[in-house]
């Protein structure tokens, strides 16, 4: 992966000075709440419902075992010894103390890590498929042009202050894992006639106001990435709304200029910088790509894996295909039952960098879904592995099955939710507790976000999970058919909300519906597909009062 | 009055900002004598007006004013000053790196309005060569501080045309 040379490093030792005076200015009284918040959310660091929340940029998804063990000993010395890890690749720590923020850095920063841009309105963390390099289905690694991005995005002069943030992902496989019709710049790497570019997508986002992103240029040849990002940059910075924060995604600006006016406006901004100095050349192309060469490998016979019932199970649900004859990837799933989705504690964090170290040459990565990926693990030390990681309480076999949610910290954490969202995740996942049961429903993707910020990812899970607040109380407005990929859209909201009490059976019944429907081969969204969302509404809300019926009932209760 | 930054060091500024009072418009606005800055409005109302009495002439820009529809009056200005009503509003910046980068601006290039210390190695990196400091900031530890809290980038930009990529060793 990644290693820093002199200038990164300096940068970074800089950055930990520099919010070191904003501090202490801030505690003197020379910068004023309203002028320290842009720093500070710069730094990672917001002020949450408890304490404050640090997070820290995992940039797209690698971490090496040093740099995961680093982040467990701070989670133990500043923190109270567990971390979360979000659907962007960063990992927050939810009750530091704003004084200790600048050491936290200075620590992060001997292991080449920090928090730089992971909040405010500013180009954030760049994201990409956590199989990237190791994926049977790409066709090109993504994470040199990823990093190349990290670089550009760092203190970039002229979009320090956007009208709002701003996130690039980056896929460079046939099945896009990155979410990136749903990125401010989705970017698809691709071959056309021998020469390796992107398709270029801009203004897709989730959040309040979902939308799908649209093609802006179909084949951007990659030595003029950065101008072209410039380029929308550009336009973005000057032309996005700055009179409402709701308004203020770019998002907003494409759809209120139609993307082929925006598309132009862009191609004519370009012209100026195109073939300027920013223009990418082999020789950083090659310097950054250096960084991320194939492992030694060692060749592999055919293995026959164990015939223990259990191991298959993980085997199917927790290793991805790899590249490489004899090796698979491990997905850890941060998912076990009964704990907040995407939480790990330092023990853990240490017990999974000792795994990397023994099985899978010293790195990691961290999936969207918030789980964690040892990418070159040989299938001849599978077994041992899985018996690693189960007693690290990390082998729970839910990958891309029910109870694999991904959801954010939600109302028990963050200030901007409207709705908990964690104890949903953990009464669904206590209601489908049956691993025999989970596994025959087969391949589903519930998300939940405990606000319309959809940190949860609610609108692209095939069931999707979202707490809104109605007169102070917490309910759930629940949609279907949503889904990540290619054929990325939005799910639809089937009807009125619920309470939280009701959440599992709701999840139950929509379960109910597929099992009595579907055809021998058919994953839940397949039925979904064929059936429509009608028979599911209809069995959700059967025998539900409505309207004025429900009026007096609350009424007379 | 703000505090003048210049050459990073304190100085006196000899430019008064022309105002529009309530009533007034830039077609009737009296135009005061003397090293002025104009709001853009008046510059376009009154442009020849501007030029027959005024030896040194300057330019206000809002962050919802277009470089483009000045861009051919550049070479009357001695400054231009572009304000930043918040300092989180970011659109001055690309105003100054279009001034600087494809409009060769070379006069004098002046953040005006919420302008503070953590913004000004920004600011200096897209052009700005002077710096209307806000009022009851910390000027002294402005000028130590405020311009290389980085000593390097990685972007090209208006103070460094090359990216870093291009001046590996």
């Amino acid at each position: 992966m990644y290693k820093y040379d002199a200038i990164d490093r300096q940068l970074i030792n800089q950055r930990v000075d520099q919010f070191r005076d904003q501090v202490r200015r801030w505690k003197a009284g020379e910068l004023s709440d309203d002028e320290f918040r842009p720093l500070r959310l710069q730094n990672g660091l917001y002020i949450q419902r408890h304490a404050p929340m640090f997070r820290i940029a995992v940039p797209y998804g690698m971490l090496s075992s040093d740099q995961l063990r680093t982040l467990g000993q701070i989670a133990i010395k500043y923190d109270r010894g567990y971390g979360h890890f979000t659907t962007r690749h960063n990992l927050q720590l939810n009750w530091p103390k704003i004084e200790d923020v600048p050491d936290m850095m200075a620590e992060l920063a001997k292991v080449e890590m920090h928090a730089i841009q992971t909040s405010g309105n500013c180009l954030r963390n760049i994201t990409t498929d956590p199989f990237a390099g190791v994926a049977a289905d790409e066709v090109i690694d993504p994470r040199p042009l990823a990093e190349i991005l990290r670089e550009w995005t760092t203190f970039h002069p002229e979009f320090a202050f956007l009208p709002r943030k701003f996130k690039i992902a980056i896929s460079g496989t046939r099945e896009d894992r990155a979410v990136t019709w749903f990125h401010d710049i989705g970017l698809h790497l691709q071959e056309q006639n021998g020469e390796v570019g992107f398709r270029v997508i801009v203004g897709g986002g989730l959040g309040r106001t979902p939308i799908r992103g649209q093609v802006v240029r179909e084949f951007l040849p990659w030595q003029h990435i950065l101008t072209y990002c410039e380029a929308i940059l550009r336009v973005y910075n000057r032309a996005g709304r700055r009179d409402n924060a709701y308004k203020a995604r770019i998002k907003i600006l494409v759809q209120a200029t139609g993307i082929e006016a925006f598309s132009q406006q862009v191609e004519a901004e370009w012209a100026y910088m195109k073939d300027g100095p920013a223009t990418l050349t082999q020789a950083e192309f090659d310097r950054v790509a250096a960084h991320f060469g194939a492992p030694d490998y060692a060749k592999q016979d055919e293995v026959t894996l164990p015939a223990d019932q259990a191991f298959a199970k993980w085997v199917e649900r927790n290793t991805h295909p790899h590249k490489v004859p004899g090796y698979a990837a491990v997905t850890l799933s941060l998912k076990k039952h009964g704990i907040a989705p995407g939480d790990i504690t330092s023990e853990q964090m240490a017990a999974v960098a000792d795994l990397a170290d023994q099985y899978s040459f010293g790195e990691l990565r961290i999936s969207h879904e918030q789980n964690i990926i040892l990418a070159d693990v040989k299938k001849s030390d599978l077994h041992e592995v899985w018996q690693k990681a189960k007693a690290a309480g990390l082998a729970t076999p839910n990958i891309g099955l029910l109870t694999g949610i991904i959801c954010c910290p939600g109302g028990d954490f963050c200030d901007l939710a409207n709705a908990k969202s964690i104890p949903i995740a953990n009464a669904i996942q206590a209601r489908f507790d049956d691993l025999d049961y989970l596994f025959d429903i087969g391949e589903i993707d519930l998300n939940i976000s405990g606000c319309m910020n959809a940190c949860g990812h609610h609108h692209v899970g095939h069931i999707g999970v979202l707490g809104v607040d109605k007169n102070d109380s917490e309910f759930y407005q629940v949609t279907l058919g949503g889904r990540q990929g290619n054929d990325a859209k939005l799910g639809k909201v089937i009807g009125p909300s619920f309470a939280a009490e009701e959440m599992p059976d709701v999840v139950d019944k929509i379960i109910k519906v597929y099992i009595e429907n579907r055809h021998a081969d058919e994953r839940f969204l397949d039925t979904l597909d064929r059936i429509g969302i009608d028979p599911f509404k209809n069995r959700v809300y059967e025998g539900r009062a409505h309207g004025k019926a429900k009026a007096a009932q609350q009424e007379a209760a | 009055m703000a505090q003048l930054i210049k050459n990073n060091s304190a100085t006196v500024d000899t430019w008064q900002t022309l105002q529009l009072g309530e009533g007034e418009t830039p077609e009737t606005v009296a135009l005061p004598a003397g090293d002025v800055i104009f709001p853009l409005a008046v510059w376009q109302a009154r442009k020849a007006e501007i030029i027959s009495c005024h030896k040194r002439i300057g330019l206000l820009i809002q962050p919802d004013e277009r470089v483009e529809d000045i861009a051919a009056d550049l070479e009357y200005f001695i400054v231009i000053a572009v304000n930043f009503p918040k300092f989180v509003d970011g659109r001055g910046y690309s105003t100054a790196s279009l001034l600087r980068q494809r409009y060769a601006y070379q006069g004098e290039l002046r953040a005006v309005g919420d302008v503070l210390h953590d913004q000004l190695f920004f600011m200096q990196r897209v052009g700005f060569d002077s710096y209307a400091l806000k009022d009851g900031k910390n000027l002294v530890h402005a000028i130590e501080a405020g311009f290389k809290p980085f000593s390097d980038a990685y972007q090209a930009s208006t103070s460094q045309p090359q990216p870093y990529f291009r001046r590996r060793a």
